[in-house]
């Protein structure tokens, strides 16, 4: 086996590192404040790739693959989470459309989102919920040459700053009663409507799409009549659960930065705090939590690229990583005293921002629903 | 406008200083097991060849004179970029002094051709002695501008430029061949782009020891360096106190006259 990245890989990283440690930070205050992601970075960050590092070149995207995206996620994680959560979702969009869309689909949307031009969303949380996907209330339906879709999606990620989006409806009863739909914000009755303001991740835009008698093209559906569940599974399985658990990874990262700083700089009993050993066994489970969730995140993303299956891999990664994030950002802040809860002190982010990872794309107890049924399958009684 | 060259040296990272060691013999850092970066200065330089590159299109070819295990950051570099890189290694390089470094680059400059203009960094982070881009200029015969700190680029034929002196900023104009060296105020280097570390995958690293350059072996390496480290000394930076006694006419007194002698007012 072998783990060593290549110096393709360890290149791109300290590209976005060099990125993000620049570029971030004079962002996060205005983020934390106003809960708006800064789309001026948007622009910048195309001229480096991320928009579009899973994109075919030929629709102007990088074509640099899932471990790549996994590497450069983390990166910007590192640095602020919101600002990865939002890409990740980015990337979802691309990978729906060039996963199911027709050549003309591919042509029209790919390329700006490829080229930051916009942001992408995929759309299938409802009021209700998103993890029961089948039970969605929105419905469409073909009237002429146009489909009509009437319904609600909620806890959108990028609602609010993309210029299309792909939204889930029912066109039949069923699992097999569901389709995807490439909706543009100005086709008629598609709407924004509330923003989200949420604990974490406050930098990434989260809010509502509202569609009343909403009129979508016919071609505007993407894949197959009554295949909106495989696009909803696939996309958020193969790139959603991976982009949000690189996420995570990235804030694990900086609980570990903060925590080993801190503990080595904080005196106390006339010795940094580092040396006594309630702490540094803190610090052992964060570095080993790094290090476990690096290798799941890194394999999924591996076997991705292999064109292998891995959405038990990715269910494993996004479920242990986000839960990960947490105890490891809750133990940074512990390390940190009261100082941890100060606004001042980044780790207080750290556990907010890792607090909102354990819901979004696909919950925690959902990806260990799909695990338990993969530990169970040798054990299943034929019917 | 043809060519531009650019040196570049791989230094180590600060980040790893202070696990850096010198041998205790020729007093010359030991760094092997510890990681490079670029010498932050040459990605300046990089972006002014860069910049003109993509004004008036010319080959930027990038020169280093360094140990094999360079490639790494060569290939960093190039993803910057730059078109081309040659790299200087060889052992009779080992040692040399900022004359025997000039020289050999010097060689490497007239190797590669024709060229417009050199590129370097006003100094680099581990020598920090701001003497090799002077010398390369007087082995090649062109004149040079230290620390360029902004370029102007009306057209090929000449160059503005913005020289940092202790005083102030005297404005320049230059008129190619010629080296100019650059402060970390003349640009922004740009971030790497991932495209760029694709194509940069595809670009060239040559190699060159001396049997490419054919430099008298007595003119390079330790033996054609005339500086010799007598010995090495680390500079204390501990804060001393200092306890003035008697009533507070006196101490005030002491005070002042100490205030006077160390000239801080």
């Amino acid at each position: 086996m072998d783990f060593l990245l290549s110096e393709r890989e360890e290149l791109l990283r300290k590209s976005v590192r060099e990125f993000a440690e620049a570029e971030i930070p004079p962002k996060i205050e205005a983020m934390e404040k106003t809960g708006e992601f800064p789309i001026e970075l948007l622009e910048p960050m195309a001229r480096l790739g991320i928009t579009g590092i899973i994109a075919p070149p030929e629709y102007g995207g990088v074509g640099l693959g899932y471990l790549a995206r996994t590497i450069a996620l983390e990166e910007l994680g590192r640095v602020c989470a919101a600002i990865p959560m939002a890409m990740q979702v980015h990337h979802m969009a691309i990978a729906a459309l060039n996963d199911f869309g027709t050549d003309e689909q591919k042509q029209k949307y790919i390329p700006p989102l490829a080229k930051g031009d916009t942001m992408g969303v995929v759309a299938v949380t409802e009021p209700s919920g998103g993890s029961d996907v089948v039970g969605m209330q929105a419905t469409a339906e073909l009237k002429g040459d146009k489909w009509i879709l009437n319904g609600r999606k909620c806890f959108i990620t990028n609602s609010h700053t993309s210029d299309f989006w792909i939204v889930m409806a029912k066109t039949a009863e069923g699992a097999k009663g569901l389709s995807a739909f490439i909706v543009e914000k100005n086709h008629p009755g598609a709407k924004t409507g509330r923003v989200e303001h949420k604990i974490g991740l406050r930098g990434s835009n989260t809010g509502e799409l509202v569609f009343d008698n909403c009129e979508i093209p016919k071609e505007n559906i993407l894949g197959q009549e009554g295949g909106g569940l495989a696009v909803a599974l696939k996309t958020v399985s193969e790139s959603g659960r991976p982009g949000m658990a690189a996420t995570a990874l990235g804030i694990i990262n900086a609980c570990l930065e903060e925590a080993a700083k801190f503990a080595s700089e904080r005196v106390l009993y006339g010795k940094p705090i580092s040396s006594l050993q309630a702490i540094s066994f803190y610090l052992a489970d964060i570095y080993t939590e790094l290090d476990i969730c690096r290798l799941l995140c890194y394999r999924a993303s591996w076997m991705k690229d292999q064109n292998m299956r891995c959405d038990n891999e990715n269910a494993m990664a996004k479920s242990y990583t986000c839960d990960a994030a947490v105890r490891c950002a809750r133990k940074a802040v512990e390390i940190h005293g009261s100082y941890g809860i100060l606004q001042e002190y980044k780790v207080q982010r750290l556990l907010r921002d890792a607090v909102v990872t354990v819901p979004a794309g696909g919950t925690g107890q959902i990806g260990k629903v799909v695990l338990a049924r993969a530990a169970l399958a040798p054990y299943r009684k034929k019917k | 406008m043809k060519r531009m060259i650019v040196c570049v040296k791989p230094v180590p990272d600060p980040k790893a200083w202070d696990r850096l060691q010198m041998d205790p013999v020729s007093k010359t850092l030991i760094r092997e097991g510890i990681p490079s970066i670029i010498n932050p200065l040459d990605k300046h330089a990089v972006e002014a060849a860069l910049e003109m590159k993509d004004l008036f299109g010319a080959e930027v070819v990038l020169l280093s004179m360094a140990p094999c295990d360079a490639y790494p950051v060569l290939r960093e570099v190039l993803a910057m970029g730059a078109d081309r890189a040659v790299l200087l290694s060889d052992k009779a390089f080992a040692g040399s002094d900022t004359l025997a470094t000039s020289r050999i680059l010097a060689q490497g400059i007239r190797n590669i051709g024709e060229f417009d203009l050199i590129f370097c960094g006003n100094f680099t982070l581990d020598g920090s002695t701001a003497q090799v881009p002077s010398q390369v200029a007087e082995f090649l015969d062109i004149p040079n501008v230290m620390h360029v700190c902004d370029m102007e680029i009306p057209n090929t034929q000449s160059l503005l430029l913005t020289q940092k002196i202790e005083q102030g900023t005297v404005k320049l104009e230059a008129k190619p061949p010629l080296l100019l060296s650059f402060t970390k105020d003349a640009n922004k280097p740009r971030y790497i782009s991932f495209m760029e570390i694709l194509a940069a995958e595809k670009r060239e690293i040559q190699t060159w020891d001396n049997a490419n350059l054919n430099i008298d072996e007595t003119l390079i390496g330790l033996k054609g360096s005339p500086t010799q480290m007598a010995d090495l000394l680390l500079q204390s930076k501990q804060r001393k106190g200092i306890r003035l006694t008697g009533n507070p006419e006196e101490i005030a007194r002491q005070l002042a006259d100490k205030i006077h002698q160390l000239g801080i007012i």
